[in-house]
């Protein structure tokens, strides 16, 4: 059937002959890949119309399509098609599919919330990432701490109070740790003897002599330590000061020392110097109430909470 | 100058169409009992119900959204892919199994495409009557009747085929509600764009492009010649019996007797070429066996129907193999399985088969994960104790609701704290998370350096699991 369709015997030339008898054989290009070539034109035509293509000035054609989103401020913006808006749609839709989550996470009391094992299970995964997003930097991840820097959150022991409302009001306001500095008002007998005291209610080595001694000075009106760490010295949620009495240290690095003179000279300088440091940012500008709430549950779970 | 071309040949050749003419017989009739039960099981499957919890009922769903199969009282999750590549391994052997003892049967009787091409055929002949009215048609001018002929068959080929799309996306939802949701505009993107996909695809591979499939798309065809034993069956004609030593004859005058056309030389065959016209492939199959043939039998059937009519005896086009067509006295045509290939991978199919059964026959209700947390690894309470924490992932396979107990065997009495969560209950297909803390003052911290942990489901303690894990602590540090 298709053999009719050949005329002759031979492929045709261009009909030009070069040199008197060079010619060249006209061999056309098969249809289909002219027709596609023709289309690929049109498509590229369509897609400068579609999306940004060609410099002009300082600025670019931006084609017609729109891309819609929600910024973080909660404004809606149109833009003309950019990934970053791509970015930003995708992202809300990210958003809104993990809304009823929160949304539950919000209206179930705290203690509730450690009992339903589903919730709690997307309390600890959806935590995990606010937690090493916001907190980690500081606090590192998991929660550890580090010596002279952040508080170990995974411990029992809690400067600020380790209720539920107390973690809220932690990273709702932020904190401001304060320690005066002793340097002007006591000498370096009465700053050791001190020392000494504060390192044998953790039951280290020292001169019982000098523990005694400073065990006076800490309840007397000269260094009136009891005023802020209290009388029992496990120090006052209240302004945040140190439970001097357990086996965590956050400022003075007493569980790397390894001799009893470090010891003390890490405690003394803590006293000399005072503490300024100690300082928590603010969050409710930064995170959302429910993201808070879902925190609070996360550091409570993280092992000390009361 | 013309010097060096030769005459171009096309290498293009355009289809030339196929008009099969209808035929009754065994294997016809083999066709269509497969036929009825391919469609009844792939066109009725998604609409049975099931029993489940929590789920749509249905008995098949491949539910990929919420990434698990249902089959029956199988539920299948991402982690058992295991179970699917293993399948498809055992496809394959079976196919090439099947190939060494009866060659492209599977080509004819029970591939899709055959199952279609059979049912657009028959459409065909039913709006447009038998082969020499369908051949009279296809010469007609475009005028009414050929319009309206042509109309309604295309029309009933493009209704099946988007009924057959329309089925494959149904067992991936619940499917009344994802028909219902279809033609009200609601399915997902992906739903259209497989059905407009499947109907395109099924439309031109059935109605229009038919045997080419076999011949030039499908690679089973191709490679059939290396999978071919002498002793594989295939449709044969049995050229000794029907060439004789003077050929074909009508069956005219004193040829019509059988035993003088014995005697005088000539072959049982007729040269009716019924066989021909039955041929969906549009082979001869007198020519012997091509790789156009996809064994469907007809050829078998026709040429059966025209021994009985002449009177002579049946087989002239049997299943035989060319071992034993090349013997002088042909036995009796029978499956030659005592060869080492067909041994071989009957071997291997059964291993494949054993694993893949046993492996869903063990499988467990419930899926569990002990991690140590390792930041912070190990933790100083005030009290001077060392606790570790642990994550314990559980996902609930069962098909139910079920409780699980998380107990420790190898501590101390109140080393285990597990919060509000000493029993935890989880719904059917969904995972916790359960944190348990260990704490150890530090003269017990040396004496325990590993444990276990004990997960029971509650209704069935005698699946309990137990995982050996390890309890960190400072080494050398005061």
């Amino acid at each position: 059937m298709s053999q009719e369709k050949i005329q002759s015997n031979t492929v045709q030339t261009t009909g030009h002959a070069w040199d008197g008898d060079l010619q060249e054989y006209n061999n056309p290009i098969p249809n289909w890949w002219l027709y596609a070539f023709y289309t690929s034109v049109l498509v590229a035509i369509a897609y400068w119309l579609i999306y940004p293509a060609w410099p002009v000035g300082k600025g670019f054609t931006t084609g017609f399509d729109h891309v819609t989103y929600v910024n973080d401020k909660g404004v809606t913006k149109t833009t003309h098609w950019n990934t970053r808006a791509l970015f930003m749609e995708e992202t809300n839709e990210a958003v809104a599919a993990q809304k009823p989550y929160f949304d539950k996470v919000a209206a179930t009391p705290f203690e509730q919330i450690a009992k339903d094992p589903e919730l709690n299970s997307f309390v600890v995964s959806a935590g995990k990432q606010l937690f090493s997003d916001n907190c980690a930097a500081c606090h590192q991840q998991g929660g550890g701490g580090k010596m002279d820097f952040a508080p170990n959150l995974t411990d029992d022991d809690w400067l600020y109070g380790g209720h539920y409302a107390n973690i809220q009001q932690t990273i709702t306001n932020g904190r401001h740790g304060y320690m005066p500095p002793f340097a002007e008002v006591l000498n370096d007998t009465q700053v050791t003897q001190l020392a000494d005291y504060v390192l044998s209610l953790s039951h280290v080595a020292v001169n019982p002599d000098s523990a005694k001694a400073g065990d006076a000075l800490f309840h007397s009106e000269t260094a009136a330590c009891y005023y802020c760490h209290g009388v029992d010295a496990k120090g006052r949620q209240v302004l945040g000061s140190a439970n001097l009495t357990d086996s965590i240290w956050l400022w003075a690095n007493v569980p790397a020392a390894n001799t009893v003179p470090l010891k003390e000279a890490a405690v003394k300088n803590v006293i000399l110097q005072g503490l300024n440091k100690g300082v928590m940012p603010t969050w409710k500008d930064r995170l959302s109430a429910e993201q808070i709430k879902l925190l609070t549950v996360y550091v409570h779970e993280l092992g000390g909470g009361k | 100058m013309d010097v060096g071309i030769e005459e171009p040949r096309a290498l293009y050749q355009k289809r030339i169409p196929i008009v099969t003419r209808s035929v009754k017989g065994r294997f016809r009739n083999f066709k269509w009992g497969v036929m009825l039960l391919a469609y009844a099981m792939f066109f009725g499957l998604p609409w049975l119900p099931w029993t489940r919890h929590g789920v749509a009922s249905q008995a098949i769903m491949f539910d990929l959204q919420g990434r698990r199969f249902f089959i029956f009282d199988l539920v299948m999750y991402p982690q058992n892919v295991f179970w699917l590549a293993l399948l498809l391994f055992i496809a394959a052997t079976f196919l090439f199994f099947a190939t060494s003892l009866i060659g492209r049967a599977f080509c004819g009787y029970f591939c899709f495409q055959t199952l279609w091409t059979d049912l657009f055929i028959w459409i065909e002949k039913q709006v447009q009557g038998e082969r020499p009215a369908r051949i009279r048609l296809q010469r007609q001018p475009w005028e009414r009747e050929k319009i309206l002929k042509l109309g309604v068959t295309h029309g009933l080929w493009l209704l099946v085929s988007f009924w057959t799309g329309m089925t494959f996306v149904l067992y991936y939802g619940y499917a009344p509600d994802l028909l219902t949701r279809f033609f009200s505009g609601q399915a997902g993107y992906a739903a259209y764009v497989t059905v407009f996909a499947l109907t395109a695809t099924t439309y031109a591979a059935a109605g229009l492009m038919r045997e080419q499939i076999c011949s030039y798309v499908c690679p089973y065809g191709r490679f059939q010649s290396v999978m071919y034993d002498p002793e594989t069956l295939a449709v044969a004609y049995d050229g000794k019996r029907g060439e004789g030593s003077m050929g074909r004859a009508s069956p005219r005058g004193e040829l019509k007797i059988h035993e003088i056309r014995q005697q005088k030389g000539y072959g049982d065959c007729i040269d009716c070429g019924f066989c021909v016209q039955v041929c969906p492939a549009g082979i001869d199959i007198r020519d012997g066996l091509q790789y156009r043939c996809i064994s469907c039998g007809l050829c078998i059937d026709a040429c059966n129907n025209i021994m009985d009519s002449v009177g002579y005896p049946r087989g002239l086009i049997r299943y035989d193999s060319e071992a034993n067509l090349a013997l002088s006295q042909p036995a009796k045509p029978h499956i030659h399985w005592k060869r080492l290939k067909v041994v071989g991978y009957f071997a291997a199919l059964s291993v494949m088969t054993g694993a893949l059964v046993y492996s869903i026959a063990t499988r467990t209700n419930f899926e569990h994960d002990v991690q140590q947390i390792r930041q912070p690894l190990y933790v100083v309470l005030s009290n001077g104790d060392i606790r570790n924490r642990y994550q314990i992932h559980l996902t609930n396979k069962s098909g139910a609701d079920m409780e699980y107990r998380i107990s420790t065997q190898g501590l101390p009495p109140g080393a285990l704290d597990l919060g509000e969560m000493k029993t935890v209950t989880v719904h059917s297909g969904n995972s916790v998370i359960v944190q348990a803390s260990i704490k150890l003052t530090p003269q017990q911290v040396g004496k325990y350096p590993r444990f276990d942990f004990v997960i029971t489901p509650l209704s069935t303690p005698e699946d309990k699991v137990v995982e050996q894990v390890n309890f960190y602590s400072r080494t050398d540090e005061q």
